[in-house]
């Protein structure tokens, strides 16, 4: 047991490897030069060479990349070309507000799925479990920007129930913030709530059919707590895996909500650095995306791994 | 269990296997297509597909002809999804706006197939360092959201067009895909028929073409399904982004990009209607492949 958790631990790191080069290269695909492409293409050439000559891209590739990741490992993310601040500057709190909106969207998305999923799986066939089932995947395949559209106009435009900009203006108090923040966590919740209700739901069939919740029906407990106490309590560790997956897919929906929404978080800030073509910005913002994700998900594999008493008793012995 | 009569020959019993096979195959099609889930799922998408195969016949009027006059109007009898910032039919736009997501979706993923299935079975099947350095290239490509490394690639490739789109989530489903093949081959192998190819000295592309790949041929189905779900998904979100078309495509997602800003009581049929487009043509792919789920992998 302990060997599987090592070998979790190294892929985690080859991964993280594999991915700084990823990010690295990609933006040395084509052969062009990063001045150029920075200042298009009608520069000057010698304001070019310039450029290319204080960003270092003038280098050969391989040293490059070298110092460039030994600048990130120290948590030197390098000059914003846009902004012409460190990128850290930038990041730290758009990633704040970003992690905001997450957290209250997950707040939203984690207790109704589970709900809707349990509902669905012990009402297995009925119509609210197809409600669940089939309208919560069909809300997960729509994407986040079609939600928003049609939220704004609904609950913003015609109803007039919710502001249609995330941000609430300057000393607003916390639930006027988190007013402003409805709509756009709504989004996620909606892509959400289909993937962990299904996950969930399947979980709890599972447990419903084994033998020991057989075994305790036939003891004579009580359906209620059937389900509470053996039911629930081994459905729900398939479910805690697959949302911090999640959470890593979270980020690319950020992208178009923050967006929509006018929100300054990593989303917003990630696309400016596209549109912008700030590469430094771009490559630390799609770095940050991998490590969450990698992170999150060797979280969720190690909780995982302590939740389940047949696998932390190996674990211990 | 049936038991193999000695004298019977080798070519009967692989016809009466073959039989079986096409029966239970049968049987699997007609349990997804008495689905009602999965007959609406087909309907939307085939209402789409014929759309974007016969867009400019079916389109009522010109989708590119302007009417600065009559502009960000919302439906009247006339124009019945309204008229877009530049007075443009909106409903011949998302009639023929069906072709450029259509395209692009089913032709990353019919590429991602292909590759990823080729590579897939022969890491499934050689195991070893091939396996291992394709699935963690899989990791990489999974520890990015597709939106997120496509704007990565697009800020590189610093030009926009759906062909580059195209390419780029072909590039990212096809370990995704080949994760999935390699999974379901690690089964096949295993099997008696499989060992009885090679004591029978067949050559390997056939025992992985002709013996394995029938066989994974239905989860192949399904991944396809899904992958092409996603792709819509990706697809529209890229062009909503600015990563896709220009904006006098009549693109879906670029369509909602462009007239979003309107909704604020202006005009909301612009951006309405190729929103339902989208949303519709999702869900329309998602019931197949849900119904598809069902039939195959249970």
């Amino acid at each position: 047991m302990k060997r599987f958790l090592l070998r979790r631990l190294v892929l985690a790191l080859v991964t993280l490897f594999m991915l700084s080069l990823l990010v690295f290269f990609a933006t040395h695909l084509l052969p062009g030069n990063v001045g150029q492409k920075i200042l298009g293409n009608f520069a000057d050439r010698d304001a070019v060479k310039q450029l290319n000559h204080e960003l270092g891209t003038d280098r050969p590739i391989p040293t490059q990349y070298a110092s460039w990741l030994s600048h990130t490992l120290r948590g030197d993310f390098g000059q914003s070309t846009s902004y012409n601040v460190p990128v850290s500057e930038r990041l730290r709190p758009a990633l704040g507000h970003s992690a905001k909106l997450a957290i209250f969207a997950f707040l939203l998305v984690v207790p109704t799925s589970i709900f809707g999923g349990a509902v669905a799986a012990l009402r297995r066939g009925k119509l609210i479990d197809r409600v669940v089932t089939i309208g919560g995947l069909s809300a997960a395949v729509i994407p986040e920007f079609v939600w928003a559209v049609l939220f704004i106009l609904i609950f913003g435009v015609k109803l007039k129930w919710l502001p249609v900009s995330a941000t609430a203006p300057d000393g607003a108090s916390v639930i006027t913030q988190y007013r402003y923040l409805l709509l756009p966590a709504l989004c996620l919740v909606m892509v959400l709530f289909g993937y962990i209700a299904r996950i969930t739901r399947a979980g709890v069939v599972e447990a419903l059919d084994a033998d020991y919740t057989r075994t305790a029906r036939l003891k004579g407990l009580a359906n209620r707590a059937v389900v509470r106490r053996h039911v629930l309590r081994n459905a729900l560790m398939p479910t805690i895996a697959v949302t911090a997956t999640q959470i890593g897919y979270l980020i690319g929906g950020l992208v178009a909500v923050e967006t929509i929404f006018n929100y300054q978080g990593f989303g917003l800030l990630l696309l400016q650095s596209v549109r912008q073509r700030d590469f430094p910005m771009l490559q630390s913002a799609v770095l940050i995306t991998g490590v969450i994700f990698v992170l999150t998900t060797l979280a969720a594999d190690l909780l995982y791994t302590l939740l389940n008493p047949r696998i932390r008793q190996a674990v211990l012995k | 269990m049936t038991i193999v009569d000695p004298l019977v020959t080798a070519a009967e019993v692989r016809a009466r296997a073959a039989e079986e096979v096409r029966l239970q195959r049968r049987e699997r099609i007609g349990l997804v297509l008495r689905k009602p889930s999965f007959m609406i799922g087909l309907l939307i998408t085939a209402f789409w597909t014929a759309c974007a195969l016969f867009g400019s016949a079916i389109a009522p009027r010109d989708p590119a002809a302007q009417d600065l006059i009559g502009k960000l109007k919302n439906p009247t009898w006339k124009h019945w999804f309204g008229t877009d910032n530049l007075g443009r039919d909106v409903l011949s736009r998302v009639i023929v706006g069906a072709r450029l997501i259509l395209f692009v979706a089913f032709g990353a993923t019919v590429v991602a197939a292909i590759v990823g299935t080729v590579i897939g079975l022969v890491a499934g099947y050689f195991k070893g360092m091939v396996d291992e350095v394709l699935m963690r290239i899989a990791d990489v490509f999974m520890a990015i959201p597709t939106i997120v490394l496509a704007l990565l690639i697009t800020a590189t490739v610093s030009s926009k067009s759906m062909l580059i789109v195209m390419f780029i989530i072909a590039l990212v489903f096809t370990p995704i895909i080949a994760r999935t093949v390699r999974a379901s081959v690690l089964g096949e192998a295993e099997l008696d028929y499989v060992s009885a190819a090679r004591l029978r000295t067949e050559k390997t592309p056939h025992i992985l073409f002709k013996e394995v790949l029938p066989n994974i041929l239905p989860s192949l189905l399904v991944e396809f399904t899904v992958r092409l779900g996603y792709a819509i998904f990706a697809i529209a979100t890229l062009s909503f982004l600015g990563a896709g078309s220009g904006p006098d495509s009549p693109d879906w997602g670029t369509q909602v990009a462009t007239h979003y800003p309107f909704l604020n009581g202006l005009n909301w049929s612009a951006t309405v209607f190729p929103a339902l487009a989208i949303a519709s043509l999702a869900i329309g792919v998602n019931l197949m492949q849900d119904a598809l789920t069902e039939a195959f992998e249970r």
